[in-house]
């Protein structure tokens, strides 16, 4: 097998399957009676934290590929993207479904009025509410990174523009730690965690680039 | 005065005992989900709640009017709490409470009265009836469960207390010491907890002392030996473990008003019609339940009984 075929039949789907087992878990643990007693709290919680790691994995990609010179980890990035805004949906879907459309006097059935209805206890709730704002966002930010996540798209957007469009990631990771820190009650332990996690993936970049900015400056310098 | 037995609780919303009893099995065998976390830091995946056995059966408990007729389990009574002294998390308590020293127990009365002194835990009991209350119990977080507690009317208490008439506030102090509660050497809250209550509230018969679970012992992370139970109000008015009850003139800063003055207020009387900033308080989950669809009730449901206490007030701005 060449290195290549190990990545497509090997690699990547080991890291699909391990990838899925968080959501895999959520599934049989709520099957089985295994949630805590805030069972929503448990599913809220995980699917969100769990958005939060993806991104910061995602972020990791590039680092980590300029650190170690190992140019394949970055054909690992877009399933680890997309994992991210898999689980921030999930966890967008939650709160959508178990909060907003819950709380609802709903008629029997779904009907039109209700998507109508949604929107008019969903949307109050995402302005008012600065941690849910943050929190959506982020989710938005994903959104077209993931509609643009295929080969035809990057083609078809041009490899400059799509990249750009692609650093919408960092607003995403910051939201997404901002709405984490602005959910707790009082112990900001964990939000601290990922907002340097995050805050060092960014930097990484900002020094790179710094860096690759002043390198031809130095290479004549050196020559 | 009588509370109707609430048929708002339907018998298939209490809380299957099945649920809770084997996820430790489970999580051990979810090792490369561990792995993974450790890899970001033990985080927010539900760790295995541990539901405290079954303590000493109290004797000579009484039914009361007060009760209203369904319940949460036991197992999710003592394996979700909120009780930060032992750790932030909700299953932390069940875990680390365990190193609490509930024998022998005092509980200093200051302030403004003429009996002040320090009680055993013994003195405060002795002569009281106690008595099953079943209420209904809502966090601020919006869940809420249905809670058999059993206790005594604070008020009986507080008479032999003999509080002065500038005695308007009781402030009730928590146990703060971190060599037995590990969540007291962070500065997570400032310690020890403090909570307060009006006169009249404090003298309300719906107003308990609580020392008892489904007629057992209270467990230590529920806030034994001695707790409070206001049940028209929200959960942290609820001070666990108390060591201190001073009567004041002046209304008492509770802990949870000094860590966030916009979102947690002295009164915390459940409201629907008053969202805390972050949450429509609305409608709450009835736990075990997944969905926010309770419609929550004006004071809790014990509107009848206590609405008197805040006529005239405006509710909006005392939260």
């Amino acid at each position: 097998m060449t290195s290549n075929q190990t990545v497509r039949w090997v690699a990547k789907p080991a890291l699909f399957l391990g990838s899925l087992a968080p959501a895999a878990w959520l599934v049989v643990a709520a099957l089985t009676e295994q949630l805590s007693p805030d069972p929503l709290a448990d599913i809220t919680n995980e699917t969100g934290v769990w958005t939060l790691r993806f991104l910061c994995i995602t972020l990791a990609m590039t680092p980590l590929r300029r650190m170690t010179g190992w140019n394949g980890v970055i054909r690992f990035r877009r399933m680890l993207g997309l994992f991210a805004f898999f689980y921030g949906s999930l966890h967008l879907l939650t709160y959508l479904v178990a909060d907003r459309l819950a709380s609802l006097d709903l008629p029997a059935g779904i009907a039109w009025q209700t998507v109508g209805a949604l929107a008019n206890a969903t949307l109050p709730d995402v302005l008012k509410r600065p941690f849910i704002t943050v929190g959506f966002a982020s989710w938005l930010c994903m959104l077209p990174l993931a509609l643009t996540s295929t080969a035809g798209m990057i083609r078809r957007l041009g490899g400059r523009r799509w990249q750009l469009l692609h650093r919408l990631t960092y607003v995403a990771a910051a939201a997404a730690v901002l709405h984490y820190w602005w959910l707790v009650k009082a112990d900001v332990r964990r939000p601290e965690t990922y907002a340097l996690v995050v805050g060092l993936l960014l930097i990484f970049r900002a020094w790179w680039w710094g860096r690759s900015a002043r390198a031809p400056v130095t290479r004549r310098v050196a020559a | 005065m009588l509370i109707k037995s609430s048929a708002s609780i339907p018998s298939s919303e209490i809380t299957d005992k099945r649920l809770y009893m084997d996820r430790r099995t489970f999580m051990r065998s979810a090792t490369a989900l561990a792995t993974a976390r450790a890899m970001l830091g033990a985080d927010a995946l539900v760790q295995a709640a541990q539901p405290a056995s079954h303590g000493k059966k109290l004797e000579n408990v009484r039914a009361s009017g007060y009760s209203t007729d369904e319940r949460t389990t036991w197992e999710q009574i003592t394996s979700y709490n909120n009780y930060y002294e032992f750790g932030a998390d909700k299953e932390q308590p069940a875990r680390l409470a365990r190193t609490l020293v509930t024998e022998p127990w005092t509980v200093a009365v200051e302030g403004e009265c003429n009996k002040p002194a320090v009680y055993h835990l013994e003195d405060v009991l002795k002569g009281r009836t106690l008595e099953d209350r079943v209420y209904r119990h809502r966090c601020v977080e919006a869940w809420s469960m249905v809670i058999p507690w059993v206790g005594f009317p604070l008020a009986d208490f507080i008479k032999k207390c003999e509080p002065t008439s500038r005695a308007r506030f009781v402030e009730f102090t928590s146990l703060s010491d971190p060599k037995q509660m590990l969540g007291t050497r962070v500065p997570v809250l400032p310690w020890p907890y403090v909570e307060g209550l009006r006169m009249d509230e404090a003298m309300h018969p719906l107003t308990i002392l609580v020392v008892g679970l489904y007629g057992k012992v209270l467990p230590n992370q529920n806030g034994a030996p001695l707790r409070l139970a206001v049940p028209w109000k929200y959960g942290f008015k609820h001070a666990k473990s108390i060591v201190k009850i001073r009567f004041v003139e002046q209304q008492p800063l509770n802990t949870w008003r000094r860590q966030g003055p916009q979102e947690y207020g002295f009164y915390a009387n459940v409201n629907p019609t008053v969202d805390h900033p972050r949450w429509s308080q609305a409608t709450e989950r009835r736990l075990p339940g997944i969905f926010k669809n309770r419609k929550t009730l004006l004071f809790n449901g014990y509107a009848d009984q206590v609405a008197s206490l805040y006529s005239g007030m405006d509710l909006r701005k005392n939260f």
